[in-house]
């Protein structure tokens, strides 16, 4: 799966000003608290919250992370369109739930951490 | 050996501003060249330590000594210090408000994952006086 097709499924507004459509995704990560987001996301993630914030996408730097989608119709600021753009992270906007927008993504094929060791 | 070293200071007030020591030791360490995995644990260890400095203790300093083989990162704090370390490292505990919460923070998550993060970590704390923790990522060859 790539960006394109996360877009599309979410019927999502792009909100950065810089995107690549290509580029791929492995695994989705949902949550409002960022520390579980520190501690459970995998590689080539997209970020599913509703946290609007600056951490946000400190913790997207930190984890590398591909794509935010923010869930409930969330509008980033423009420090952090802005911030987004230099750090090449894509922010998207859905005004899909996060139940919902996980349930699209699972039934597409993605996956998240599956269960937690320990 | 001789080590890159680099000083931040960490600002208590700014919630927004948290993290810019972690991002800036992230890009330095890319630049040099470190391995992925050494820059996220290094990426993980040092943000949740600068996210409680500044929710926990009102800022302070970071010191950060780059040596080929491993990176030794010490967060100093003039804070309140942490009264009992062992229920402190339990996964999910926490003295967070409902505030540090709607900001993304204070599931009792930071210093177990500082400590999973690194290959060796020590706090050092004194109520009222303070806490010093200082992690070591080592880099394999
Ligand atoms: N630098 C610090 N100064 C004072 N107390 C701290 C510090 N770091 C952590 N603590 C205490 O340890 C608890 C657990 O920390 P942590 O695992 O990072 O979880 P969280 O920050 O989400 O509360 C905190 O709630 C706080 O009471
Ligand atoms: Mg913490």
């Amino acid at each position: 799966m790539v960006v394109a097709d996360i877009i599309k499924l979410l019927d999502a507004n792009v909100i950065s000003n810089e995107i690549d459509m290509n580029h791929p995704v492995k695994t989705v990560c949902g949550s409002d608290m960022m520390s579980d987001v520190l501690a459970f996301i995998k590689k080539d993630a997209v970020l599913l919250t509703g946290l609007n914030n600056l951490q946000v996408l400190r913790t997207a730097e930190m984890m590398d992370i591909v794509c935010i989608v923010f869930v409930r119709g969330k509008t980033p600021s423009a420090e952090m369109v802005a911030m987004a753009d230099e750090l090449n992270i894509y922010m998207l906007q859905t005004q899909y739930t996060m139940f919902d927008t996980c349930g699209i993504l699972y039934e597409a094929g993605l996956r998240g951490g599956r269960k937690v060791d320990g | 050996m001789d080590s890159i070293h680099y000083h931040y200071l960490v600002d208590g007030e700014d919630f927004a501003r948290a993290g810019e020591a972690s991002s800036s030791l992230k890009s330095k360490l890319k630049q040099l060249g470190f391995p992925p995995d050494v820059i996220r644990r290094c990426s993980i260890a040092i943000y949740e330590g600068e996210i409680n400095m500044v929710i926990h203790a009102d800022g302070g300093d970071i010191d950060v000594d780059i040596y080929p083989d491993k990176i030794v990162m010490v967060l100093k704090d003039k804070g309140p210090g942490i009264p009992d370390i062992d229920l402190a490292m339990q996964a999910g505990w926490s003295t967070a408000k409902e505030q540090i919460l709607s900001l993304g923070f204070g599931a009792g998550m930071g210093l177990p994952n500082m400590k999973k993060s690194s290959d060796e970590m020590n706090v050092e704390t004194e109520i009222g006086v303070g806490t010093t923790v200082t992690m070591t990522v080592n880099v394999p060859n």
